[in-house]
């Protein structure tokens, strides 16, 4: 029997039920529905991860003090106070593969101004601290190095704390705010950024000379972090290593002794947080292709019936010609319709599930082909696998019970 | 007489029930010549449906020999049987077998699709044709359940003409129909027997027998008796016979 004439068959066979064939279906569909959808927000989250590095210069080179940076989680800071503004000089002269850097020391806090106070986070940073995180100013001007020798009490300021305190729209050049107490002569004002793709306010921050933040608002010699920008993204590996053999020059390190600090470049984070995301998309789609499990053995359970109550056809069948290879096509060709048809229904609901989550939740989602077609590719699997042994069963129907079968 | 289309020699069939043995047939010795017409009949039990089983190559002897048009069964497998019986072999059951929810053409097509050879176009001519022959044109597109009894044993019997069989065999295809569609039934056999076709029809009625050409009585697994019919009735002529359904006085 040729394929054409097996296919015909089978869709007669399904026509002649159509409400059952698709109830049937129906735990297929859910079931690539939900991994298409679920693959989906997972490459989506991964890719705008990955727009961002792009956004932020994949050249960003991190260095934090201790060393149980893991996970992408600072566990612990035994040996928080190792960076020092010694380190950022040595760096400075040292490096040759840099080409900005700077110190930063943080302290969040209330920020007041007049009866008006909102909790924000202040950075303090020197000049090169704009360029390396692609931050502009959008309004008034930037500190300069008079200012940062002097500890000057200027600050440059984001859009939600301006908002928070002086309301939208205001121009608060000139104003003097007050962070914890230490009054600070607003400057300048930041460009806005928008959310980061973990939810962060990118703009409720107060950026001031690293020697304010440091003497007048922290009193600490310490410094919290130093942000370096590599020429280029393919020197950048070359910068970590030379930023680590200096800093455990500059540390006095011995050869075995573990370094005190971290030096990280933003590609690697990205690289961590992406595969965060690949672990959670795995997940989630292990738990809705569990679904798509309980919808193979649930055609398996309609094919058993099937055949059962279509013994005689089966009898007749054979009885006129049909080869116990014919009968075992015939069934297997039926659940595999079933499940690619399933299949099909289930990939258009789940783009369109992905579509409605990516306009309605704001959710960034990526359908990829690969699922698509990994998609068909499991549901004929499915049919056949799951089809098998009802379709055995069939073929193997001894042709004179079967007619007799009541 | 034409040529020889089944010979059986000693044919033993054994039925293994548990410890039980069942000798359903026990040694039977047959001819059966192109054109015939032939009705096996005999009490429940004696082996009839058997014998027609093994003539229908659905089931195997136990021993013996048997010879359908020129070819031996005797060392067939299971694929080889089935392609035979699409070939050379048509069926009509008591209980019609026709596939539900299925129009009567496709119905009929069935037989057609276990032959490769075949185009849709073929397919459908040739079905066709074969509800002509048995006057159900009209019904093409109607499924078993709007038909009658009488017309869905048509349709089976349509079904089983189309491969163009050797042999065409029917088993008590009458045995669920009042006497007046038996006597149809009967008068259509009569009319592809007329035209040629080899029958083999099972029945344990004898009037119904008498429209055939020869009996074979079959009784415990053994032919008893055989005989050519002397006066061959005419079905068409007996159904014309009969009162009108009119004329019944319900
Ligand atoms: N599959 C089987 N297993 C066991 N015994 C069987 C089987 N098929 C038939 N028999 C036995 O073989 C004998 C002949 O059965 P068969 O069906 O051929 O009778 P029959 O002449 O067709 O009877 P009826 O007129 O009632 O249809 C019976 O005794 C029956 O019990
Ligand atoms: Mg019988």
């Amino acid at each position: 029997m040729n394929y054409f004439n097996l296919i015909k068959i089978a869709i007669n066979a399904l026509r002649r039920n159509k409400v059952r064939a698709f109830l049937t279906m129906l735990g297929i569909i859910i079931g690539v529905a939900s991994v298409i959808t679920m693959l989906a927000i997972g490459q989506g989250s991964k890719k705008s991860i990955q727009d961002q590095v792009s956004k932020m210069g994949s050249n960003l080179i991190m260095v934090m003090p201790g060393s149980q940076f893991r996970g992408g989680v600072q566990m612990g800071n035994s040996n928080s106070k190792s960076l020092t503004l010694e380190d950022v000089n040595a760096l400075k002269k040292q490096c040759r593969n840099i080409v900005a850097l700077s110190p930063e020391v943080r302290s969040s806090g209330q920020v007041i101004y007049a009866h008006k106070n909102s909790p924000t986070s202040i950075f303090g940073t020197n000049l090169d601290y704009l360029a390396i995180k692609k931050i502009t100013v959008a309004n008034g001007r930037v500190f300069n190095d008079n200012e940062i020798k002097a500890s000057a009490k200027v600050c440059l300021i984001g859009k939600t704390v301006i908002k928070n305190i002086f309301g939208e729209n205001f121009n608060p050049i000139g104003y003097t705010i007050r962070f914890n107490s230490i009054p600070l002569k607003i400057i300048g004002v930041l460009s806005e950024k928008g959310q980061n793709n973990f939810g962060q306010d990118q703009d409720d921050l107060i950026i001031a000379p690293y020697t304010t933040v440091q003497k007048r608002i922290l009193a600490i010699t310490f410094i919290q972090a130093i942000y370096a920008s590599a020429i280029s993204e393919e020197k950048s590996q070359m910068a970590v290593n030379e930023m680590e053999s200096v800093l455990r020059t500059n540390h006095k390190l011995k050869d075995g002794d573990e370094n005190d600090f971290d030096v990280r470049t933003q590609a690697e984070l990205i690289k961590m947080f992406s595969s965060i995301s690949d672990v959670l998309t795995i997940l989630l789609s292990a738990i809705a292709g569990i679904s798509l499990l309980v919808g193979g053995i649930g055609i398996m359970n309609i094919m058993y019936v099937s055949v059962t109550e279509r013994t005689r056809e089966i009898g007749l069948r054979m009885a006129i010609g049909g080869r116990g290879r014919d009968i075992l096509m015939q069934f297997l060709t039926e659940s595999v319709l079933l499940s690619l048809i399933g299949g099909i229904i289930g990939i258009s609901l789940g783009i369109g599930t992905s579509k409605c989550v990516a306009s309605i939740m704001n959710w960034p989602v990526v359908v990829m082909p690969q699922a698509v077609i990994l998609s068909f590719a499991v549901c004929t699997m499915i049919g056949i696998f799951f089809g098998w042994y009802p379709a055995r069963k069939a073929s193997n129907l001894d042709p004179i019970d079967a007619l007799r079968y009541e | 007489m034409g040529r020889t289309i089944i010979q059986v020699k000693d044919l033993k069939k054994d039925f293994h029930v548990g410890e039980v043995t069942v000798h359903a047939l026990r040694g039977i010795n047959m001819t059966i010549e192109e054109g015939e017409f032939v009705a096996i009949m005999g009490t429940s039990g004696s082996g009839k449906s058997t014998m027609l089983n093994i003539l229908g190559c659905l089931d195997k002897p136990t021993s013996g020999q048997y010879i359908l048009d020129n070819v031996s069964m005797a060392d067939m497998n299971r694929n080889q049987l089935a392609i035979l019986r699409n070939s050379k072999l048509g069926f009509v059951f008591q209980s019609y077998n026709l596939l539900p929810r299925t129009t009567a053409l496709e119905n009929v097509e069935l037989p057609l699709f276990y032959d490769s050879q075949k185009s849709a176009k073929e397919r459908k001519s040739i079905a066709l044709e074969a509800l002509e022959a048995v006057g159900l044109a009209d019904r093409m597109h109607h499924t078993p359940n709007q038909l009658s009894g009488g017309q869905q044993q048509r349709v089976a019997i349509a079904r089983s003409l189309v491969n163009d069989p050797v042999v065409i065999l029917a088993d008590e295809a009458t045995g669920n129909l009042d006497t007046r569609t038996s006597y149809e039934i009967m008068a259509l056999f009569q009319e592809l027997n007329s035209r040629g076709k080899t029958i083999i029809f099972v029945t344990h009625e004898p009037d119904i027998a008498r429209f055939t050409s020869r009996n074979i009585i079959f009784r415990d697994g053994h032919i008893t008796k055989e005989q050519y019919v002397s006066e061959r009735s005419n079905a068409r002529m007996m159904l014309n016979s009969l009162p009108n359904n009119n004329d019944y006085d319900y």
